[in-house]
């Protein structure tokens, strides 16, 4: 099928708000080059399961695209059409499995040379978008909060230090009520400021529900976990390749773990799900499992409040341990784990600082129940260090 | 998608990074540059007998944040103050080609850029260069061995040319299909750390079935009983350790003049665990010292043998959204396409660093160059420098 062939018929597949997006742009996608419609036809088969930020950002690119001639959306889709697509990838079914499709002509530009090059014309493209677009406007600036270290002694590691250029780095902190007070602070601003999925609490171990705030957390994931690995152990003994099975557990939907709801409750399912099967490492360590939510949940839902926790990971073993959780309680590593959240809390600043009112934006790591912690704001000394006594209240107050 | 990030040009960051590297060397090995050495003329023109080259290839490789920028120094001391003094350091080798590991380090022994399926268990379509160098030298089968990773080097040794191809390649040792052969069924708890695999993604099979009879001619070969091999594998720490020793066997044993081992533990990235990843960079640095005194305590080896050391790539940057910093490589931005390359040995200059940029395929015409073969199918060329 070419793109100008495309009928309503074509979206069968669909859910059915995408498949509405998709018939309500049907003369736009005719135009699109196969070099780019698919991967724009990704975004629109998951409109149903995005956070609402995603489908204003999906509604706006499509704004973008029938705003221009002819002509301009020629020169703009010139180097996706000029790519050059083997016949055995383009006759694949990019309609119905625009992922799938996705996946082999990536595989496809590597082997031919032409990866830079279409990696390139889609940084002019998303920059050309994004410049088109008003900024989406926030009721408040962005707040991270990255607890780090549980259970670590930290001794002889020095914390923080990729992050240090850009703020205070608190040595003199009073935990008081410890990570409670944390707790308490971020569900203080989500009352203040209640939007859907804007404030976000990202626990590496176990997370009680808390008002206000939208909760991922490891252990609440174990099962889906655990039949994820029995997946991939069965692919290991039967022989599949990793390419086949990384396509497998990426076409796993959430009812076929027994994750069930609809709403709001479909959507973040489906996100949960999306981080153990499409994040690396995220099924056998929690300190991944907890960066990489982070990372998609401020590139995704952009939140406006975001509360990463790290905990212990398990130590490193074989890979048919670590994939065996069902069968046997790990044995924790926590200052390894330690130096994997002092990671994560840079990663975790870096994607805060990639939407948005960055300027504005407040950022906090702390050394879990230890006084040592990094505070980023627009007010704040870069470089600097304090050894003053200071409540964690009082430095989270700042902040919020 | 709301990205606000300042956004540096690919050029702009791999002329950083050779400024970086070539800063920081002379800062802490006063090393020189070698600009006005570089286009000399060749000192090989008529190699001498008997030499023989060893290759280290990193697959996964180390970052400048993690090795050669001031927080990453304290991760390769062996590299810093024992090798590079007595070295020539390439500071920009570039890999234009699929950033794989096995496609990647099998274009590396070809000197082309292949472009089969990184997961496939092929072949690489051009020909080596052990078949080069056996054909062209007329060397037995026993004088050119790889020492790789279990999962999915198998077929690295020998093309499928059909000028060069079967009969004409290197013995490959996998360690750990050996272990795996070696182990008794009630092993296996004592070395789950030496037969781990779960690098380029967790998602990938660990293939250690292993062939009881290749275990029995590989320890008839290096002279070594399949209960001392078990024994002293339990005291190694990683799946790289392993290797070595079985490189150290084999260069004792057999002392063949060309030797590729390809070290992975740093692979661990992939997992998302930037603790492990560090242990695994400070493991190669280790081994690398390693590898090299070796090479100077072996009869056969000590002054007649060239060191190369290089990542097969190197891993995405912080500053890249698209990637997830350390942990793949997976944009093919420039800190992924760039890395380095450590060259000793006879007749190479020691403690120079040199700026230009290179080409990851430029290896196997160098190797060529330095031992006397023609590498007639490989599209990168020899390093002034070094030949």
């Amino acid at each position: 099928m070419t793109p100008g062939q495309l009928q309503p018929e074509s979206f069968q597949a669909y859910p059915p708000q995408a498949r509405q997006l998709a018939t309500r742009h049907l003369p736009l996608l005719r135009k699109l080059p196969v070099g780019f419609l698919p991967l724009l036809l990704r975004e629109v088969i998951a409109y149903d399961y995005k956070f609402p930020v995603e489908r204003k950002e999906l509604d706006q690119q499509f704004t973008y695209l029938e705003s221009m001639t002819a002509e301009q959306l020629q020169v703009i889709m010139r180097p996706f059409a000029q790519l050059h697509i083997a016949p055995e990838v383009e006759h694949l079914d990019w309609v119905s499995k625009p992922a799938d499709f996705s996946e082999q002509l990536s595989a496809h530009l590597w082997a031919t040379h032409q990866i830079d090059g279409f990696r390139a014309a889609a940084v002019v493209y998303v920059g050309k978008m994004n410049a088109s677009r008003p900024e989406n406007a926030v009721p408040a600036h962005r707040l991270g909060i990255v607890v780090i270290g549980q259970g670590a002694s930290g001794k002889d590691y020095p914390l923080f230090r990729k992050l240090r250029p850009h703020g205070v780095h608190y040595k003199a902190v009073a935990p008081s009520n410890g990570y409670a007070t944390v707790l308490q602070a971020v569900t203080a601003r989500a009352a203040k400021f209640p939007t859907p999925f804007a404030h976000w609490k990202i626990d590496g171990g176990a997370a009680e529900p808390s008002a206000g705030l939208t909760s991922v957390s490891y252990d609440s994931l174990k099962r889906v976990r655990i039949l994820l690995q029995a997946k991939i152990q069965k692919g290991y003994e039967s022989g599949t390749g990793s390419e086949a099975l990384r396509t497998a557990l990426a076409r796993t939907r959430p009812e076929d773990v027994g994750m069930n709801g609809s709403g709001d409750a479909a959507v973040l399912n489906y996100f949960q799900l999306s981080l153990l099967t499409e994040g690396s490492g995220t099924q056998i360590f929690s300190t991944t499992f907890v960066q990489w939510a982070a990372r998609e949940v401020w590139r995704r839902a952009q939140p406006i409040t975001l509360l990463a926790h790290f905990t212990p990971r398990q130590q490193q073993d074989s890979s048919q341990e670590l994939l065996s959780e069902a069968r046997r309680k790990p044995v924790l590593d926590p200052e390894g784990s330690l130096i994997d959240a002092d990671m994560g809390a840079y990663y975790t600043w870096i994607n805060q600082q990639r939407l948005t009112g960055a300027p504005d934006a407040r950022f906090l790591a702390w050394f879990e129940d230890h006084g040592e912690a990094l505070a980023i704001a627009p007010g704040l000394r870069r470089g600097a260090v304090s050894t003053d006594p200071v409540p964690l209240e009082k430095l989270l107050k700042e902040l919020v | 998608m709301g990205n606000s990030g300042a956004v540096t040009s690919s050029r702009d960051l791999a002329q950083s990074i050779a400024w970086n590297r070539r800063n920081f060397l002379q800062l802490a090995i006063g090393a020189a540059s070698a600009a006005p050495y570089a286009l000399g003329q060749s000192k090989l023109m008529n190699p001498p007998a008997n030499r023989k080259a060893v290759v280290v290839t990193f697959g996964g490789g180390a970052r400048d944040d993690e090795t050669f920028m001031p927080d990453g120094q304290e991760n390769i001391p062996h590299l810093l103050n024992e090798l590079l003094p007595r070295a020539t350091f390439y500071s920009q080798v570039v890999n234009h080609g699929i950033l794989g590991h096995y496609v990647a380090t099998a274009s590396l022994a070809t000197g082309v850029y292949e472009t089969f399926n990184n997961f496939a268990d092929v072949s690489p379509e051009n020909p080596t260069v052990f078949e080069y160098f056996r054909k062209d030298l007329k060397r037995p089968v026993t004088d050119a061995w790889v020492i790789a990773p279990s999962n999915g080097f198998t077929r690295i040794g020998e093309s499928s040319h059909r000028a060069y191809g079967k009969g004409l390649g290197s013995g490959v040792i996998l360690p750990k299909r050996l272990l795996a052969a070696a182990l008794k069924a009630d092993d296996g708890n004592k070395y789950e750390h030496l037969l781990r695999d779960n690098y380029e993604s967790p998602l990938n099979a660990p293939e250690l079935a292993g062939n009881g009879e290749q275990l029995h001619q590989i320890a008839e070969l290096l002279k070594l009983s399949v209960t001392d091999f078990s024994a002293h594998a339990q005291s190694l720490a990683s799946p790289d350790e392993l290797s070595v020793y079985l490189a150290r066997q084999l260069m004792h044993r057999l002392a063949p003049s060309l030797v590729w081992i390809t070290l992975h533990d740093i692979d661990i990235a992939h997992s998302g665990a930037f603790s492990l990843y560090l242990e695994g960079i400070r493991r190669s640095d280790r081994l690398c010292a390693e590898i090299w005194r070796a090479i100077e305590s072996e009869p056969e080896y000590a002054g007649r043998t060239t060191l190369y050391i290089l990542p097969d790539f190197g891993r995405d940057s912080d500053a890249e959204a698209g990637g997830n910093g350390f942990q793949h490589h997976r944009t093919g931005d420039a800190l992924s396409r760039t890395t380095w390359m450590i060259a000793m040995g006879p007749g190479i200059r020691e403690n120079v660093v040199i700026d230009r940029p290179v080409d990851s395929m430029d290896l196997v015409p160098t190797i060529g160059a330095r031992l006397g073969f023609s590498t007639r199918f490989a599209q990168g060329k020899a390093l002034t420098e070094l030949v």
